[in-house]
């Protein structure tokens, strides 16, 4: 029996109106300063007193975010799709801190399937059957990789593509049309930025095939083979798939790129305006959270560093309001 | 086995009352997860949200008005419990429309007003509007309330 989300959506629906809109954004982005900047985000609701830095306040704003999920949903795995790839991150980062005897202070994630405390203390005492099984199977590999090699480069693509097939297999297993969405695109998205990168730097056939993962809409043998031969390949083959119009945002640069897919996604997301049972209303509010908090984060960033607005609205995603 | 005329008649009373008042609680129930959503977030909105929440009510009241009806008609109120099969299972069939559609207009209705109440919590202007939808759905409600009162009002005129 499907799960029933109707009082979480109709929560949801109250708080969208708190969130940011595009007109939002460029009143922040007018704000003669940093200071003005804080103050207009106070009066929208953003604890802005007492804070010492903006990071402060997005990390506050992004702790919020998943308390008010948390108050919605009893079984948490419908987040998986968010929380599981900080898992895969948080495993990189206990791995990377355990051999180098690294601090650990400020370097996991917070919101995952499993605490970072207990992914760090199962790698730095070998325990890898204390792992959940979705980390299980690439930490020991991973480990095993970066101590024999010492290449920090090839842990990581283990790690990446396991985080990846992790998403791709949520995402296949679920029954949420919109879940299916973000874990394809992301994967997809993903596959497309590290077959580029890998042209650009010239790798062979099988170190991108080891970078690539499975995913529905794009085939990846064949990404793989265009990305040896050139980037005009890539193009070529993208303009097939759905990805086509990625391609003139792919030609400008990588974070055009990304402001496509989410555009793309944030676009995709709209129709969870109006679903009134299901878990998709939440998924898009978390994802829409998400950009708002990315885009505080850059708007406030530029205030600091005096930034020209022009540069800053050009990195700006659309919003989910 | 003389009664069965009014096992009948009983048994569609009862059908009414159940099966519309169940289709009721559904839809009231349902509205009122809603409700209590948007209430836990601004609590302003309650008349609103109230209103929603009541519209799939009605169909459990029209149910027991006929099983109201058929119960003073057959004498279980007050006169002679006597009826013949044949009228006893009329009042049966009389009781059907009230009874299915009352169960699924009251769900899909509950259905409505929940996305109703998604719209209020947005966009609480938009009330009057909003509130038309799900009112819609009585519509066919009262449609089959209708058929189940001229239907039973007219049965002791057949002769049988």
């Amino acid at each position: 029996m499907a799960k029933d989300y109707t009082y979480a959506v109709a929560r949801i629906r109250a708080r969208e109106l708190n969130l940011l809109s595009g007109q939002d954004l460029d009143s922040l982005l007018t704000c003669n300063s940093y200071n003005d900047a804080l103050l207009l985000l106070g009066d929208k609701g953003w604890n802005t007193e007492n804070i010492s830095s903006y990071d402060q306040l997005l990390n506050a704003e992004n702790e919020k975010l998943w308390q008010f999920m948390s108050e919605l949903v009893n079984d948490y795995s419908v987040f998986d799709v968010f929380l599981k790839p900080n898992d895969f991150h948080n495993l990189k980062a206990s791995i990377k801190a355990v051999i180098t005897d690294g601090d650990v202070k400020n370097i996991f994630y917070d919101q995952g399937t499993v605490s970072a405390i207990k992914i760090f203390e199962a790698i730095k005492n070998r325990e890898y059957n204390k792992l959940p099984d979705h980390l299980q199977r690439c930490a020991g590999e991973a480990i095993t990789a970066l101590l024999q090699t010492s290449d920090g480069q090839l842990c990581d693509i283990i790690i990446d593509k396991a985080s990846l097939e992790e998403l791709y297999s949520i995402g296949l297993h679920s029954d949420s049309a919109i879940i299916k969405l973000y874990a394809e695109t992301t994967v997809a998205a993903t596959n497309i930025k590290s077959a580029i990168r890998c042209n650009k730097t010239n790798k062979n056939i099988d170190f991108i095939k080891r970078c690539l993962a499975r995913c529905d809409t794009l085939n990846v043998d064949t990404l793989a083979a265009a990305a040896t031969k050139g980037i005009d390949e890539i193009y070529d083959y993208l303009l097939y798939t759905d990805y086509k119009g990625a391609v003139d945002a792919l030609k400008v640069s990588a974070t055009a790129f990304e402001i496509w897919c989410d555009n793309m996604l944030i676009g995709k997301m709209q129709s969870q305006k109006w679903e009134p049972f299901t878990e998709g209303p939440l998924i898009a509010y978390v994802l829409a959270r998400d950009f708002e908090i990315k885009a505080v984060r850059m708007i406030l960033s530029g205030k600091i560093n005096n930034l020209d607005n022009k540069i800053v609205k050009e990195r700006l995603r659309d919003m989910y309001v | 086995m003389d009664n069965l005329g009014i096992v009948f008649a009983l048994i569609g009373a009862a059908l009414a009352t159940f099966l519309a008042g169940t289709g009721s609680a559904i839809g009231v129930g349902k509205a009122g997860v809603a409700a209590a959503g948007v209430l836990a977030e601004d609590p302003s909105k309650f008349g609103k949200v109230l209103i929603f929440q009541l519209l799939p009510a009605t169909q459990g009241i029209y149910g027991l008005l006929i099983a109201f009806i058929i119960l003073t008609k057959i004498g279980i109120l007050g006169g002679d419990p006597n009826i013949s099969v044949t009228a006893g299972l009329l009042y049966f069939a009389a009781s059907l429309p009230i009874a299915f559609s009352g169960l699924f207009s009251a769900i899909y209705q509950g259905n409505c007003s929940v996305a109703g109440i998604g719209t209020i919590a947005k966009k609480p202007d938009q009330f009057g509007k909003t509130i038309l939808l799900p009112a819609m759905v009585e519509t066919y409600a009262i449609l089959a309330l209708l058929i189940s009162m001229l239907a039973i009002f007219n049965i002791p005129g057949l002769n049988l």
